[in-house]
């Protein structure tokens, strides 16, 4: 079991998504692998890493963490809801680049989140090295949400729309595949499903809207969507729990508030004492994701690259 | 029954063109049926796509469009062209434009079917297509697109196909030959009753002329909307204001030259000498002359520019196209042959001859399809991010052999047209020779 989801559970577990409200909302499906005795005295052997959960039967019962697995599932909205967003809310998102050494467990949590394949990235992160001689540093790269996205202004029939909320999203039901929202988009964020590929068993019968893209569909584009099935139930996104040095913050711009799950900040205040840019400024997007200028990283960049294993290290051949 | 009468110039023509009317041989049902072995190899490519999807191209999510696009601009363009060419011809009644306005219109016509084909291989799903017009969004380019092109269709078949009437009508009446019942059928139905009287003629030479007329400025908007697909976005080397007047010369550079090349096979193999005479195809090399000499003057304005001010994001374009270890050979051969050697050797007065003149025109028909592909795929290729990926077709676009069976079906498909048109109709208007006496 991978870090990343070990992380994402607790962090699940730790806000509280359990319990009544969990049967209530009746949205969150849980599985124990094994509810024999044995399993149980097994746990109970290992000290105890165990914890009590309500069952869809209304039974409380004490199972093993390692055996609950967190199924993706949201709440249902209308169509309408789905293209209109959350009202009175504008996201934004901003990444610290002095605290990414590029543990990319924003991008496998992404992977997971969304039910990519491997080599498919939703979100990026790019080795970036401004000239000659400054230094390289790491850059993840999500989609920008702008709000004059230049994709959406291209799409032919409103596959690809601005929300209220400030969220540029797909709707994969409509988009007719034409590709031109990819060559229009300067940041390259969009990726293209370019044949079948495997949706897990429990998700083919999920209902498609433009929140959760799931399931994907082939010959449609695709990208980041900043989770907003997440927001809507108050959780954030995968990639932010998802960080172990807290390199991202999400928020609203509206309530002046953006957090990375362990410390919260003022949004205004964060940009203003750290010198926030919003990258590619110069092409008149307006992107809702800002960034903070790698100054006193905690790791330069070719240290993080030593350490990584061969297949990453690849991807960044290019630039030594 | 009044039938439409012939004049001794009118019969001698049709026992000109009488052979290939009537009979194939052996070599030419090879021919055709190599064609449609290609038509049929791209018809295979083309359900694989559909039935696996996009990954059997070599497209991948940098380079989203590769020959397809590149393929589609081409021959629209040469569509868009080659109308505005016959158009111009017939609106002025240019006196040795004649024998040309037919193979012109039915350029424009052939490739106007052929270049859309190519824009629907890039969509991902054919099942979604009513969408552009259901929930069709006036913002986007793709929708003037459809629009410019659904309407600009309807024109050049109603303009081609006004041109066509009066020979049907010959066809239709003349006894010279022993047409199968089916064929005497489709020219009585494609005559549409025509006998010849002084008021179907006003009509029909009336109707040609508006038709002729709208087409102009209908080409115009055409070309500016499908050059603004590209312009209209935030890449180097298509954002540029001289992009869709580069892209409308080089346009009609190529349909000149497909013209040429028409002409020059069909006056070989149908002995056409007495009305493609040596004049046409002088002529239309002076016009290719010129047109190259523009584009050339284009091409170097554009990229001048960008290699001289080096901004760095357009630079690195220009730089590709340039450098000989990425797409310097491609781009520096096809300017040759598709520029300089035409510009030079039409220049020289004894050069002027049709096989000289085709010659070129084959070098000018290849060199701007490379162009095309030059415009297309280095941009694509050169985001402003790094791309960073191991996945190297994931870096460099590389066509699959679907892309090209496709790109040949295409081709076969022009080529097949204009096998199978001597067969139905004269390629020299006989009714434009009703007022010589001679």
């Amino acid at each position: 079991m991978s870090e990343s989801s070990e992380n994402g559970r607790r962090d699940f577990l730790r806000k509280g998504a359990l319990g009544v409200t969990l049967a209530a909302w009746g949205q969150l499906v849980f599985s124990c692998a094994s509810e024999g005795g044995h399993d149980h005295s097994h746990a109970a052997e290992e000290g105890a890493d165990t914890i009590k959960v309500l069952t869809p039967e209304g039974q409380l019962v004490e199972v093993d963490r390692s055996h609950l697995k967190h199924v993706h599932h949201t709440q249902d909205i209308t169509y309408e809801e789905s293209r209109t967003g959350l009202p009175g809310r504008k996201f934004v998102m901003v990444i610290d680049l002095a605290r990414c050494t590029n543990a990319r467990k924003c991008v496998t949590a992404c992977q997971k989140m969304h039910h990519l394949p491997p080599d498919k990235e939703w979100l990026t992160v790019k080795l970036m090295k401004d000239s000659e001689d400054s230094e390289p540093y790491w850059f993840p790269k999500t989609c920008f949400h702008c709000d004059n996205p230049p994709c959406v202004k291209v799409c032919p029939v409103d596959a690809t729309f601005k929300r209220q909320d400030g969220l540029v999203l797909i709707d994969n039901t409509r988009c007719i595949g034409c590709k031109f929202c990819m060559t229009a988009c300067p940041y390259s964020t969009r990726v293209f499903n370019w044949g079948e590929q495997g949706v897990p068993a429990d998700m083919k019968t999920h209902r498609a809207n433009a929140e959760t893209s799931i399931p994907g569909q082939v010959g449609t584009v695709e990208k980041c969507d900043f989770c907003p099935d997440m927001a809507r139930m108050g959780v954030l996104p995968d990639c932010v729990t998802a960080c172990p040095n807290g390199a991202f913050y999400f928020g609203d711009q509206n309530e002046d508030i953006v957090t990375n799950g362990s410390e919260t900040v003022r949004f205004s205040e964060l940009i203003a004492e750290r010198a926030g840019y919003r990258y590619g400024e110069e092409l008149g997007t307006e992107p809702r994701v800002y960034y903070l200028p790698p100054t006193d990283r905690i790791f330069p960049a070719e240290k993080s690259l030593e350490d990584m294993p061969e297949e990453t290290r690849k991807l960044y051949e290019d630039m030594f | 029954m009044k039938t439409v009468q012939l004049n001794k110039k009118q019969t001698a023509i049709l026992q000109t063109l009488g052979p290939q009317l009537e009979k194939s041989g052996a070599l030419y049902r090879l021919w055709v049926g190599f064609l449609l072995l290609l038509i049929l190899l791209g018809g295979y490519g083309l359900f694989r796509q559909i039935y696996i999807g996009h990954v059997v191209t070599g497209m991948r999510d940098h380079a989203v469009w590769g020959y397809y696009i590149a393929n589609f601009v081409y021959f629209i363009g040469v569509s868009y062209g080659t109308a505005m060419l016959a158009a111009i011809l017939y609106y002025f009644k240019v006196p040795w434009g004649r024998p040309i306005i037919r193979i012109s219109a039915l350029v424009a016509f052939i490739s106007g079917i052929i270049g859309p084909v190519f824009i629907l291989l890039c969509i991902g799903r054919f099942d979604r297509l009513h969408y552009l017009f259901i929930h069709a969004r006036v913002q986007s380019p793709i929708t003037w697109d459809v629009m410019v092109i659904s309407t600009y269709l309807v024109g050049i078949t109603v303009f081609t196909y006004l041109l066509l009437i009066k020979d049907f009508a010959i066809l239709r009446d003349t006894s010279m030959f022993e047409f199968p019942s089916w064929r005497k059928k489709l020219y009585n139905a494609l005559a549409l009753r025509y006998k010849g009287t002084p008021e179907q003629d006003e009509q029909i030479g009336h109707s040609t002329k508006s038709m002729a007329f709208i087409m102009v400025p209908k080409v115009i908007l055409a070309f500016a909307v499908l050059s603004w697909i590209f312009g209209m976005t935030l890449r180097p080397g298509w954002r540029s204001s001289i992009f869709g007047p580069s892209y409308v010369i080089a346009s009609i550079a190529t349909g000149i030259a497909l013209i040429i090349g028409v002409m020059w096979v069909y006056r070989k193999l149908y002995r056409l000498e007495e009305y493609l005479k040596d004049e046409h195809f002088r002529y239309m090399g002076l016009i290719l002359l010129a047109l190259v000499g523009a584009f050339g003057y284009f091409t170097l304005s554009e990229y001048i520019t960008s290699w001289y001010t080096s901004m760095t994001w357009e630079s690195k374009v220009t730089d590709k196209l340039l450098s000989f270890k990425e797409y310097g050979w491609a781009f520096h051969l096809a300017n040759f042959f598709g520029i300089i050697l035409p510009i030079v050797v039409i220049a020289i007065r004894r050069f002027r001859t049709p096989t000289i003149i085709a010659a070129l025109s084959l070098l000018v028909i290849v060199a701007m399809w490379v162009r095309r592909y030059l415009t297309v795929v280095p941009s694509l290729e050169t985001p402003l991010l790094p791309i960073q990926d191991a996945r190297p077709e994931y870096v460099h676009y590389t066509a699959t052999w679907v892309e090209w069976a496709l790109v040949l079906a295409g081709a076969a498909t022009f080529f097949i047209f204009f096998t199978l048109v001597p067969k139905l109709f004269n390629v020299i208007p006989i009714s434009d020779y009703e007022k010589e006496t001679n």
